[in-house]
């Protein structure tokens, strides 16, 4: 199973259109989310699971890390849904609307039923869940700790917005708590956060400034539901060569200090202290998986 | 197994196909291709449209396909699925994938 470590980008691709499963291979995306819920119409829902089943099982894309989003915890689609899902071994399963660690724990124990009898490795399959209500926000902490499986948690900002009867604005204000809410459960939890969706796919600007708030709090990554999105997103994710050479000069001011036995340091004429190693350590971090070669000490 | 009745699966959009299977009582399988790829793929997509009837052990069955460049797995899918709602059954996820 390819899969890469980055989680920047997760790309929404409707799992009705071959055409659109064919070409999402091609964009630069770190994830492929192909969806069984939103996307698909009611009377089409058995189409789309053959269609996804088939796609991921015989021409998986290379170098993707591939997750399904099935349909919701209550929907009479569930249990199909997941028989098809696990057999055909994606990444991740992706859940909409989690509202209670409870419902993970039952969406586990059903995938791992389906792999014991499908005869594939039990744990295998890692679960994204999806918090897109005040109720599931103010149970992120447990969600996020839920089960093993669960490897990162996104907020979806239209549904969870409609779930407070506020208004959706490009500002995002209105998601702000939640966003914070959602992100420190992963943090507290060590799995990867995911912001909202920008879903006006023709506002390159506004989605340039709600990728500032994105990075600036502290996200790992974003969901993409157009892949005109995907590259912006990718950069905002992706340090650049003044962050990772500042990055550099104070890990390197901190390994001379210990040499040194001063204890304190500075870059600049500022101190360095712990937050800025953990985020110099970060920032290294993501570009290293970003691809990334970053050099030795900088002098 | 028996197909109760007629059923569509796909769509005409590129790189898809879409498949008309009807009952055919005791006439065996009929099958019509329309293809801009046919002179070069017509074999192999009437070998993946058998494959998947003889899947599901279909043994009489008339079916209309109308491809648009579909890969060989969104042909299997759309069989499967076109099956499936002809059967009025669902489809055993549990029986072992032969496919290779």
């Amino acid at each position: 199973m390819s899969k890469t470590e980055l989680m920047r980008t997760s790309l929404y691709v409707g799992g009705t259109s071959p055409a659109r499963m064919i070409q999402s291979g091609f964009y630069h995306a770190d994830c492929l989310v192909y969806d069984l819920e939103d996307a698909v119409s009611t009377g089409e829902k058995d189409a789309a699971r053959f269609l996804v089943y088939n796609a991921i099982k015989y021409q998986r894309p290379k170098d993707k890390y591939i997750l399904i989003r099935i349909n919701g915890i209550y929907s009479s689609e569930l249990d199909e849904d997941l028989e098809a899902a696990v057999r055909a071994q994606p990444d991740a399963i992706r859940i909409p609307k989690v509202e209670y660690a409870e419902e993970v724990a039952r969406i586990d124990e059903k995938i791992t039923v389906i792999e014991k009898e499908a005869g594939l490795p039990v744990g295998g399959i890692q679960i994204w869940c999806n918090i897109e209500s005040y109720q599931g926000a103010l149970n992120a902490r447990d969600i996020a700790k839920a089960s093993p499986r669960v490897v990162a948690m996104a907020l979806g900002a239209e549904d969870f917005t409609a779930s407070m009867a506020a208004q959706r604005t490009k500002s995002g204000w209105e998601i702000f708590y939640a966003r914070n809410l959602v992100l420190m459960a992963c943090r507290e939890a060590g799995i990867s956060a995911q912001d909202a969706v920008f879903s006006d796919i023709k506002d390159m600007d506004g989605l340039q400034r709600d990728l500032e708030m994105t990075r600036a709090l502290g996200f790992d990554g974003k969901t993409c539901v157009h892949p005109s999105q995907i590259d912006a997103v990718n950069a905002c994710f992706t340090p650049t060569e003044k962050e990772i050479l500042n990055a550099q000069r104070v890990l390197d001011a901190l390994r001379q200090a210990g040499m040194n036995h001063t204890g304190v340091c500075t870059v600049d004429g500022g101190m360095v202290d712990k937050p800025m190693e953990i985020r110099a350590r970060t920032v290294l971090a993501k570009a290293k998986a970003a691809g990334i070669e970053v050099g030795g000490i900088v002098q | 197994m028996e197909l109760i009745k007629s059923a569509i699966a796909g769509t005409m959009e590129s790189s898809d196909v879409r498949i008309i299977l009807e009952p055919n009582h005791g006439g065996g399988i009929e099958i019509h291709l329309e293809s801009v790829a046919k002179a070069t793929f017509g074999d192999a997509i009437e070998a993946t449209v058998r494959q998947v009837l003889a899947e599901f052990d279909v043994k009489d069955a008339c079916i209309t396909l109308n491809d648009r460049g579909a890969l060989d797995c969104t042909i299997r899918a759309r069989m499967q699925c076109a099956v499936c709602r002809a059967a009025e059954t669902k489809y055993d996820w549990g029986k072992v994938d032969f496919h290779v």
